[in-house]
């Protein structure tokens, strides 16, 4: 009869049930804050949300890392109390009113609280060290340069042993990713002449070359092929390989102090509130490790229910203050914020209401 | 098997039989030249060996087969050969894959990992007590949905239906269902849910509404193919007694299937029970224990394996453990299950010869 | 069939007799059947309508507008996802079906019978394995096993059309997606296959073999036809896994836009399942809609394959000795 099958399965239920002395960690009575977005922040939210229900008894923050988009989506939906994105919401997406979750004429807030250098990660027998000019590097990814032993190569590493006829992997993200819109975009920035597409989220399906899902992806790819490169958050880089990018002639190496700076060279977008932190990158300046990832949490100005308002402004105060940042740095590997930003950070995180 | 020990004439009842020890002498002929070549060709490649090993066994044992057995029964060895071969090709994937998970998942398959959630926990240590709530909870409802749905559609088609216009559309869409990617059942399940409850439907049940639409046409399709199997002898005779239809097939019909059933639902729960990306979408994801299907994010197990994976600290091996004990542990639940399912249908399944 | 009516007609006035339970039980069990039959046709109904209310403002959008916020012209951008969906799932299967049959019968009609069933579950226990481990082993194991391999076929053998290119340095390839895509419908066509070729009428192999013939002769003549079409069906099932597979790809193939037969280069075409995976997460405004389009587009090549089987199948049914 039908009924066995399902019998078994409520079974399995009930043991289920029986074995569950607790309802739910966290207790119903508990507060839940739901964020919802960037994968990249994944790692950082895990330690920032085990720090911060440790000295918050009750409370249980649920970060799903679906990715900027759903994350975005979500929080103009009102089905997260913040987003993670790997870009600030552009000027259209802005506007009071348009937030579910916020006041009808609160506009939302974009905060910088996570920056993590890109690295680019290679896996070439016998070759430890490799810097590349950013022609030679955007050569590389569009396809242009083929084979190890090419004489681009051979200038920019004059003490490498590159290896004769071993052809290139390039290997970059098949998903659409803020990682792959910031190294596009530092390419096409440093690089104007050879990458002549504009920086995206998906990278160009013009240039080829080898395509892997999410960081973890490109890092399996790398570490198992042969011949390979490719670009990932220097924190997943493991045991790989990490390229230094030649600016005005220095190799930079992708580190926590050389990525973070970027911030203090860079100005906010204009037109904003001036609690609002969007920045619009700047990757030229001398000294900065270009190809840095800034991650955001958007948040309401003002919520609609006041005691989300608090929640999250101790949530993400905590996040960005001297002490998250530092945790994040040691369990994600992101560089920390400078500062002077974690000031500005704060003073716009104590307006919210 | 008896061996003749020669090759009778033409005309005899019985022709030439191969030797006995041709078999094995062929297969252990056949591993030597096959190993020796891979180490001459490939620089040993084990695979090599074994491919073209079993090649020249193939050739080897056909001649032989043609020259003394004659066509038939070449053919006949040939088919049993390549039959036993197809089984064994099968056992190399399942053999890789069940070492990955055992040697990689063993590290972290202690009592800890059993007893506690991750919340609150960085780096090592922590475990997937959430998890494994989640997916007994998520699965659970998706099976509690999708059987009664599934067998009782089957039963129409098998029982009621006629082949008439509705069940050939039944039919029809049902095999277009088997094709919905999972994403596209997760995204619906979400809409629908916040059609209901409002946005952000992100909880345990909104993830086995999604499983449900991937999980019913598996058990449709399955169970069908079961249900008309059985012999309409049992059904007439079921008649002729003058029980009623329904109790025909209730006692009858489905108790003559049951293990057919069971094994179909079984492969339905392990068709979804490993499902990531729907239950991303509507079921969320949480650290934290959470027991109400109801209200709030709720991870499964291999939500909990993808994160684990996709979203490691600096130091990967913590996670990376973690992710293989998670997927091991999924693994011996289907297989549990499974293991249920057969006692369960072997305990109902009436008596017969087979 | 006369016999058949003929008990049927005499079940017939028995049941007036009491005409309440049993009249009564009938309805409400043929109600239930029918109506949970229309309930999944309802769930289909409601899906397609979902895929099309999102899909149809991509499906609908000026080119111009998609290149500028979505991925571009929509067929132009869709066809290499099609041609890999298809692509991939006729690997999978030219690889997976044989293999399935054979272990389907090895356990039915070769196996001692005390070992049949261990064997089986031993097969079963493949569909026990999540697609994200499945991913992972591929990626991580498979891939580069067969990396060497597929570089010695392009170097070999790389005159022919399929295996040319400039071979995938990771091995990643749509073959080797392929050969995981197999392994994960395996157990799917095994199971039922096994089973249909287990109800085969005992007493016709019987005959088969009392009239001399082999033991393969006998799966030949009494077994495969009647199992046909159980095959078709298991055949059917595996398709629309390997077609709506996404994770397993998505973590396995190296996907791009390209549409190419070539099997071993880092350039294929990624399916559609993956590809919408792989992007609805960092997908907002237009680019949703398009990949819903995207699903839809799947949705109709399922219908379409669908129909295409079953036309195949009433065709052969007619000229087919069996039953």
């Amino acid at each position: 009869m039908n009924i066995k099958p399902i019998a078994s399965v409520a079974l399995i239920s009930a043991v289920a049930l029986a074995f569950s002395g607790c309802a739910s960690e966290g207790g119903a009575a508990g507060k839940t804050l739901t964020g919802s977005g960037a994968s990249s922040q994944a790692a950082a939210q895990a330690a920032w949300t085990a720090a911060f229900q440790t000295a918050n008894q009750g409370v249980t923050v649920n970060y799903s890392a679906e990715g900027s988009g759903a994350g975005r989506s979500a929080f103009t939906a009102g089905a997260a109390d913040f987003a993670g994105s790997d870009r600030p919401l552009k000027d259209e997406e802005m506007g009071a009113g348009k937030f579910a979750g916020c006041a009808a004429d609160s506009n939302a807030l974009n905060l910088p609280v996570y920056i993590s250098p890109i690295a680019v990660v290679f896996n070439v027998d016998g070759v430890t060290a490799l810097q590349f000019s950013p022609d030679t590097l955007a050569k590389i990814f569009a396809g242009q340069i083929k084979s190890w032993d090419d004489p681009a190569i051979a200038k920019d590493n004059p003490d490498a042993k590159l290896p004769a006829g071993l052809a290139i992997t390039a290997v970059h993200r098949s998903d659409d990713s803020g990682t792959t819109n910031n190294f596009t975009d530092t390419l096409n920035k440093l690089a104007p002449s050879v990458w002549t597409e504009a920086a995206s989220d998906t990278f160009p399906a013009a240039f080829g070359g080898e395509a892997a899902d999410k960081t973890a992806g490109v890092i399996n790819a790398v570490t198992n092929g042969k011949g390979t490169i490719g670009y990932a958050d220097a924190s997943a880089a493991g045991s790989l390989g990490k390229a230094s990018i030649l600016v005005g002639g220095k190799p930079l190496q992708p580190t926590p102090e050389a990525a973070a700076s970027i911030l203090e060279h860079s100005k906010t977008v204009t037109g904003r509130a001036a609690n609002d932190l969007a920045f619009s990158l700047d990757r030229t300046s001398e000294g900065v490790y270009p190809a840095v990832l800034v991650s955001y949490a958007i948040v309401c100005q003002t919520y609609k229910d006041a005691s989300r308002a608090s929640l999250v402004k101790s949530y993400v105060g905590y996040i960005a203050s001297a002490d998250g940042q530092s945790a994040a740095a040691k369990a994600a590997g992101s560089a920390p914020l400078p500062a002077s930003i974690q000031e500005k950070v704060k003073a716009a995180v104590d307006s919210i209401k | 098997m008896t061996t003749v020990s020669q090759a009778l004439a033409p005309g005899e009842l019985t022709s030439g039989r191969l030797p006995a020890f041709v078999l094995p002498t062929t297969i252990v002929g056949a591993a030597v030249v096959g190993y020796a070549l891979a180490v001459l060709l490939a620089g040993g490649n084990l695979a090599v060996a074994v491919i073209v090993g079993y090649v020249l066994f193939l050739v080897v044992m056909e001649i032989a087969a043609r020259v003394v057995e004659g066509a038939r029964q070449a053919s006949d060895h040939r088919a049993r050969h390549l039959i036993v071969g197809a089984f064994a090709l099968a056992l190399v994937p399942l053999a890789s894959v069940a070492w990955e998970a055992v040697s990689k998942g063993a590290a972290r398959f202690d009592p800890l990992f059993f007893s506690v959630s991750m919340r609150n926990v960085i780096g090592a240590g922590g475990g997937a007590l959430h998890a494994i709530y989640g997916t007994l909870w998520v699965t659970g409802f998706a099976t509690l949905i999708s059987v009664p749905i599934g067998l009782m559609t089957a039963i129409y088609l098998a029982e009621y239906g006629n082949r008439g216009r509705l069940a050939a559309s039944i039919t029809f869409f049902v095999d277009v269902m088997t094709g919905i990617p999972s994403i596209v059942a997760g995204l619906f399940a979400y809409a629908l849910m916040t059609l209901i409850v409002g946005p952000g439907a992100k909880f345990g049940f909104s993830g086995s509404v999604a499983l449900s639409v991937l999980m019913i046409p598996v058990v449709v399709r399955s169970c069908e193919e079961l249900l008309r199997l059985v012999p309409n002898e049992l059904r007439e005779a079921s008649y002729a007694l003058g029980v009623p239809k329904w109790r025909t097939i209730v006692r009858v019909v489905i108790p003559t299937a049951i293990s057919g059933i069971v094994s179909g639902v079984i492969l339905a729960i392990a068709r979804v029970i490993g499902e990531t990306a729907p239950l991303l979408i509507a079921a969320g994801f949480a650290a934290s224990i959470n027991n109400d299907p109801f209200s709030g994010p709720m991870t499964t197990l291999p939500v909990f394996v993808y994160d684990q994976y996709a979203h490691p600290g600096i130091d990967v091996q913590p996670y990376w453990d973690r992710a293989w004990a998670g997927a091991l542990t999924l693994i011996l639940i289907v297989m549990l299950l499974n293991l249920a399912g057969r006692l369960i249908a072997r305990r109902f399944a009436p008596k017969i010869g087979r | 069939m006369s016999q058949q009516s003929m008990i049927r007609a005499d079940a017939e006035p028995a049941s007036h007799h009491h005409p309440d339970p049993k009249r009564v039980g009938d309805r409400v069990f043929s109600g239930l059947a029918t109506g949970s039959g229309v309930l999944i046709l309802v769930i289909l109904a409601l899906v397609a309508a979902f895929l099309l209310i999102q899909g149809t403002p991509a499906l609908l959008a000026d080119p111009a507008k998609l290149t500028a916020q979505g991925y571009g012209p929509f067929a132009e951008w869709v066809a290499p996802y099609v041609f890999g969906t298809l692509w991939a799932a006729a690997l999978a299967l030219f690889l997976a079906v044989p293999v399935s049959i054979g272990i389907a019968l090895f356990i039915s009609h070769y196996a001692p019978r005390r070992l049949a069933q261990p064997l089986g579950y031993v097969i079963d226990l493949l569909a026990a394995v999540p697609s994200v481990v499945f991913g992972l082993w591929g990626a991580a194991v498979l891939a580069p096993a067969v990396q060497p391999m597929w570089a010695w076929l392009n170097a070999n053998l790389g005159f022919i059309p399929l295996f040319g290119g400039q071979a995938s340095g990771t091995g990643r390839t749509i073959l080797t997606a392929a050969i995981v895509l197999a392994t994960m419908v395996l157990p799917i066509i095994t199971s039922l296959c096994r089973e249909v070729f287990l109800q085969a009428p005992k007493l016709h192999e019987e005959a088969a073999l009392a009239l001399g013939a082999t033991h393969w002769e006998m799966i030949k003549m009494a077994v495969l036809p009647f199992a046909r079409p159980g095959i078709i069906a298991a055949v059917m099932l595996g398709l629309g896994r390997a077609l709506g597979e996404t994770m397993a790809v998505a973590m396995v193939l190296s996907g791009g836009r390209q549409i190419s037969f070539q099997l071993l280069t880092s350039e294929n075409p990624n399916t559609i399942a993956a590809t919408i995976a792989q992007n609805f997460p960092e997908a907002f405004g237009l680019k949703v809609n398009q990949l819903i389009a995207a699903g839809l587009v799947l949705f109709v090549i399922t219908l379409a394959v669908n129909t295409i089987a079953r036309w195949i199948v009433a065709r052969r049914a007619q000229y087919s000795g069996a039953n």
